[in-house]
């Protein structure tokens, strides 16, 4: 090796040569092709740029150069190892590529494989379908009233204008309970609310209830002895069957749709008069579009209103009811009522959250 | 009802007859429901009348069966089988020839049977679709025609039966006057009333009648025809019409009240007048009478029910059915018809009491016109007369003073105001009118037109202005209404109760638990297969008195039950594993019941009276309840299932909580059915709101569910209502995380400890969780090892490891004060 001082022409120093340079980064970028993957890669790295590695050893040569030799010849260094660091980085890069990408290759699953570990639940669809209903006369201004299951026969039959022995009273096939004269029945109807509401808010009241109730039907495929019913009433000045009429149809075309609407047939319940039954154009009926009998209406009767103490020559009233079990059973097309009882999850799974 | 619509039109003034579904579609229209319409024209080809010549009978099989000569036709004679004996030689009857069809597409032909030719067949009333009298072959009064005569047009198999159920409401409509009114209203035709017709004068008393109680029996009416021929037969025309509205032929006597009956509205009953003693008085039964009717039973009286009673004593249960005393039978040629008016209510009592529905009794339930009696005596009375060869007495009997109508007014315009139509003028009183009321069109106080109108007899129904607005309105045509929706009010949507119950619901639904809806009626063995004590709250049920199921009377007072069956039919089904819920009310009595007080109607009750209505309904409280059997999460191709278990209870009631956005604290707890060591009671605060974990063992044996079947209900009413506001903090320095392992007495909650760590751990406590729990050698006989994750955190700096393990050696230090808790090493 030369010494400091010692005078001497750069080129003559083998190792600064342009040749001896662009040799060593040729050399550098065959051995970095060749490695396989990073370990090798890796392996071959000190050989190149490492302090023994052949352009940093001609950069120790620098210092020995005469001052007006020295920057062409430290350029030509590191330009020299520039390239060897480039060669290094994007043989790298190009292998780290490749391994990210076997890594991913490697861990591909069957992204097919069946995922039912938590099984799935459900709410009823009579559940879901009086929420529904609710909904539809909630954004029509009305309130949810809400009444109990086993209720007086005053609110169930005396405040709803069924006289003591009429037979309308024996037409509800009641469920009595102990004693004989208990005077307590479970509710055939959700109208006792009706009389509840009227006794317990302030007019106008526009209110729907939907809820259970009771009549001693056997179970069968259209009959069920536990039921529900979802009741509307609306008591206010001025309300005409017109407006039972108009309320009715936003309520058809609510659940059947744009082309629904109903009709009203002349009918009697003792709470309501002039009394009407319902029936409503359903366009997905079975067989094609057509009527299907859906419930009750009318104008509160107004010995209703009096046994309220809602006074009938000031103020008037519509009331309907129909009932879900049934509503469900056309609208899906449900051949058996049994099913919406007994409770079999392969029947309300299919439902979901909401139906 | 069913009626011949050649019956129903006799005596409306139609240009040109309606068609039958155009008059059930008139009906309907009014508010007449219709049943059915039965066309009877199903019947073609050589139907004739035959003469039965001789009877052959065959008596080599295993039911009698004749081989009959039955004269079809100038000199025709067929030999016909027939299964029926209720005829004899020389009747006449219907035969159906070789080529004929009856209903059901039933085509006849000669054929071999029974080793004969039978060439033809002897037709029932059902066979040829007439009614559903199926007793015998159908034997027509002699006379009635001649062999060969068609039977089509003697049968009228050109007609229509319309089968109609009138609202209760409408008494009058259980008739044909009464139908025949409202057909006259829909098509506007004129109509002979045959209810209003004319009455002669009687000639005194046909017998003494007293009334004793006025309020059961408002006009009884007597009438007699003597000499009436015992075996004359009721003419075909009225057998015919009896049996095309379904009642069968007796005898003329009481052929003739049916038909009358059908015909007016007016019940008749009639009596043996041989058989009669003295003088009759109407009145409740005694006490301990007893009165055997004409279907051979002794019936038991009630104080309650209204009797006929002659010297002998009682004669016969008012309206409702005769007693056999006074039967009219084979011999009997005097007879006394009755026709009255009894009180409605009692006739409805009677009926529910004896269990005896019947024609008369349905009439008078629905209040029959007080104006009829008379009349309709006197058809009766002529119809006997003139086909059983009688002879009307001069007297009748007319006692009593039943209530008319009385006048009703209201605005003539009262109609538009309730229907929301501007009606054209005069359609108001036209309409009243046209139903038979005297109307009288007044100006008020006040210049408003008013409209008085006196309704007819036999609308009863009609009291109040409302009542005569239906009349106007169904008259017109509900299709006439129009579509309207009313000014929307403003309302305040859900309550808070009600939007936290759907998202209770939801939330199971979610965590993949399924909604049933089991009935709330349960037997109340159920509380022995789940091992409630004798004292158990739980037992103390309301019964229903008339269950469906007879064991199963008792109103749910959980929720639990109901769940259990409804698990036990899914697994019958093959469904194993399960997690189904309810939301419900249960029904729990008072300890102290109050009786529901006698409250009247006509006025608003007092807030008194409401009150105490209130009081007397047992709670019914809405519970929420879950259970679940066999696997929470399924096994797969991802490993093993797992079963569910107390945890997964507890936490379904949880869920509920946080629903309600509550924090239930979980307490340990011994109530059946579940678990003595694996039952959770949950708080809201101090207050118990429910229960959860695993069934008690033997209750799972004893029901048959899976092991380990595991419930909990929360009584959803005792979940208060919180006002939800919260207003986090969020700090954005980094939390100081440090473990903890602490060992404890092995009876010391883990709820408790961690509470007791929160609170030491003061306010730079962020969060704690349990990650194990270890009992073992290690820790000792009688301890266990609870290890907590801490969170550490300070909302204002970054918090140094020095202050975290400050705060976590408080809350080391607040738990060994505590429960001894040492520090695990």
């Amino acid at each position: 090796m030369s010494g400091a001082n010692d005078p001497y022409d750069p080129k003559q120093v083998a190792a600064l040569s342009p040749e001896a340079l662009d040799a060593a980064v040729e050399q550098a970028r065959e051995a970095f092709a060749k490695a396989a993957d990073l370990d090798e890669l890796a392996a071959v790295k000190p050989s190149h740029l490492g302090d023994r590695s052949p352009v940093l050893l001609a950069r120790r040569e620098i210092g020995a150069l005469p001052p007006a030799a020295k920057a062409e010849a430290g350029k030509r260094v590191n330009v020299a190892q520039n390239a060897v660091k480039v060669a290094f980085e994007e043989r790298r890069a190009r292998l780290q590529a490749e391994r990210d990408e076997r890594v991913l290759r490697d861990e591909t699953v069957d992204v097919t494989l069946p995922w039912d570990r938590v099984p799935r639940g459900a709410r009823h669809p009579i559940s879901t379908l009086a929420e529904r209903i609710a909904d539809v006369f909630v954004a029509m201004g009305y309130e949810v009233a809400e009444g109990p299951e086993l209720e007086t026969e005053w609110f169930n039959f005396d405040a709803l204008n069924f006289g003591k022995d009429h037979p309308a009273r024996s037409m509800q096939d009641t469920f009595y309970v102990a004693p004989a004269d208990s005077g307590l029945v479970l509710r055939t109807h959700t109208s006792p609310v009706q009389a509840r509401t009227l006794l317990d808010r302030e007019l106008p009241v526009y209110v729907v209830c939907p809820g259970r109730t009771f009549r001693t039907d056997e179970l069968d495929a259209t009959h069920t002895p536990v039921f529900h019913q979802v009741e509307g009433l609306a008591v206010d000045k001025g309300l005409t069957m017109a407006h039972l009429k108009g309320t009715l149809d936003a309520f058809a075309r609510a659940m059947f749709g744009e082309d629904s609407k109903t009709r009203l047939r002349p009918s009697f319940f003792p709470f309501t008069e002039p009394s009407a039954e319902v029936d409503v154009w359903f366009p997905e009926k079975k067989g094609g579009a057509g009527w299907v009998e859906w419930g009750g209406c009318g104008m509160v009767n107004p010995n209703v209103l009096r046994n309220c103490g809602v006074d009938p020559d000031t103020y008037s009233g519509f009331a309907f009811g129909m009932g879900l079990e049934r509503t469900l059973q056309f609208r899906n097309g449900l051949p058996d009522m049994r099913d919406m009882v007994e409770g079999d999850v392969r029947f309300t799974q299919p439902f979901g959250t909401e139906a | 009802m069913r009626i011949p619509v050649t019956w129903l039109v006799e005596n409306l003034e139609f240009a040109e007859t309606p068609t039958p579904d155009q008059l059930a579609e008139a009906f309907v229209r009014i508010g007449i429901e219709v049943e059915d319409v039965h066309k009877l024209d199903s019947v073609t080809g050589p139907l004739v009348a035959g003469r039965v010549v001789e009877i052959e009978e065959l008596t080599e099989f295993k039911k009698p069966i004749r081989y009959c000569q039955v004269e079809v036709g100038p000199d025709q004679v067929n030999g016909i089988v027939c299964g029926a004996s209720n005829f004899q030689e020389g009747d006449t009857v219907v035969v159906a020839l070789p080529g004929a069809v009856l209903p059901g597409d039933f085509t006849i032909s000669a054929r071999k049977t029974y080793g004969k030719t039978s060439n033809g067949m002897i037709c029932s009333a059902r066979e040829l679709g007439l009614g559903d009298d199926h007793a015998g072959i159908m034997v027509l009064p002699s006379g009635t025609a001649q062999p060969g005569d068609d039977a089509i047009e003697l049968l009228g198999l050109g007609d229509t039966v319309i089968e109609v159920a009138p609202t209760p409401d409408r008494g009058y409509a259980f008739s044909v006057r009464g139908l025949a009114r409202e057909i006259a209203c829909a098509f506007d035709v004129p109509y002979r009333d045959p209810g209003l017709a004319e009455v002669p004068e009687g000639e005194g008393e046909v017998l003494p009648v007293h009334i004793e109680d006025r309020t059961a029996c408002s006009r009884f009416v007597a009438r007699r025809v003597s000499g009436v021929d015992p075996t004359a037969p009721t003419p075909w025309w009225m057998r015919r019409r009896l049996m095309l509205a379904g009642i069968r032929s007796i005898s003329l006597p009481v052929d003739v009240t049916n038909y009358v009956m059908l015909e007016l509205g007016q019940p008749l009953h009639a009596f043996d007048a041989s058989s009669v003693k003295g003088g009759l008085v109407v009145r409740r039964a005694a006490v301990g009478e007893k009165l055997t009717t004409l279907d051979e039973q002794v019936r038991a009286l009630d104080p309650d029910d209204i009797v006929i009673a002659d010297d002998s004593g009682v004669i016969s249960l008012a309206g409702v059915m005769g007693g056999a005393s006074t039967e009219v039978g084979a011999t009997s040629s005097d007879i006394l018809l009755e026709a009255a008016n009894w009180d409605p209510a009692s006739i409805a009592r009677t009926v529910r009491r004896h269990k005896l529905p019947s024609e008369a009794a349905k009439r008078f339930e629905r209040t029959v016109d007080p104006a009829l009696a008379p009349v309709a005596l006197e058809r009766a009375a002529r119809l006997l007369d003139m086909f059983g060869d009688g002879s009307i007495k001069p007297g009748r009997t007319d006692v009593g003073a039943p209530t008319l109508p009385a006048p009703v007014s209201m605005p003539i315009n009262l109609p538009d105001r309730v229907a929301g139509v501007l009606y054209g003028r005069g359609v108001t009183a036209r309409r009243l009118g046209q139903i038979g009321c005297q109307v009288e069109v007044t100006t008020g106080d006040g210049g408003a037109t008013m409209v008085t109108a006196v309704p007819p007899t036999w609308r009863a129904d009609l009291t109040q202005p409302a009542d005569l607005v239906e009349e106007v309105l169904r008259l017109e045509g509900y299709d006439t209404i129009p579509s309207t929706l009313p000014p929307a009010p403003a309302g305040r949507g859900l309550t808070e109760q009600q939007r936290r119950r759907r998202t209770v619901s939801r939330a199971l639904a979610e965590n993949g638990f399924v909604e049933v809806k089991p009935f709330p009626f349960m037997a109340p063995s159920v509380f022995d297969a789940l091992g409630l004590p004798a004292d158990d709250v739980r037992r103390n049920t309301v019964s229903v008195l008339n269950p469906l199921e007879s064991d199963k009377h008792a109103l749910a007072t959980t929720l639990v039950p109901g769940l259990l069956e409804t698990v036990q039919r899914n697994l019958a089904r093959g469904q194993k594993d399960l997690a189904v819920y309810t939301i419900a009310q249960v029904t729990l009595p008072r300890t102290q019941q109050v009786p529901v007080p006698d409250v009247g109607v006509g006025e608003r009750p007092s807030d008194a009276q409401v009150a105490s209505l209130l009081a007397a309904l047992p709670q019914q409280p809405v519970h929420v309840a879950a259970v679940l059997a066999g696997h929470r999460e399924h096994a797969g191709w991802w490993g093993k299932g797992r079963q569910a278990d107390w945890a997964d209870a507890v936490q379904a009631a949880r869920l509920v909580g946080q629903a309600y956005g509550v924090e239930l604290t979980v307490v340990a707890s011994d109530l059946a059915p579940w678990h003595p060591g694996r039952c959770a009671e949950l708080r809201v605060g101090d207050w118990p709101v429910g229960h959860a974990g695993e069934l008690h063992p033997k209750v799972v044996e004893a029901l048959g569910l899976p092991k380990r079947t595991v419930a909990m209900e929360l009584d959803l009413d005792a979940l208060p209502l919180s006002d939800n506001r919260p207003a986090p903090i969020v700090s954005a320095y980094p939390p100081v995380l440090l473990d903890v392992a602490v060992v404890v007495p092995v009876e010391v909650p883990a709820e408790q400890v961690a509470r007791v760590l929160r609170g030491g751990g003061g306010a730079l406590l962020e969060d704690i969780r349990l990650f194990d729990v270890y009992t073992g050698d290690q820790v000792g006989e009688g301890k266990r090892s609870l290890a907590y994750s801490l969170r550490f955190r300070a909302p204002d700096r970054t918090l140094t490891v020095d202050e975290a393990t400050a705060a976590r050696d408080a809350a080391v230090a607040a738990a060994a004060e505590r429960f001894g808790a040492v520090l695990r090493a």
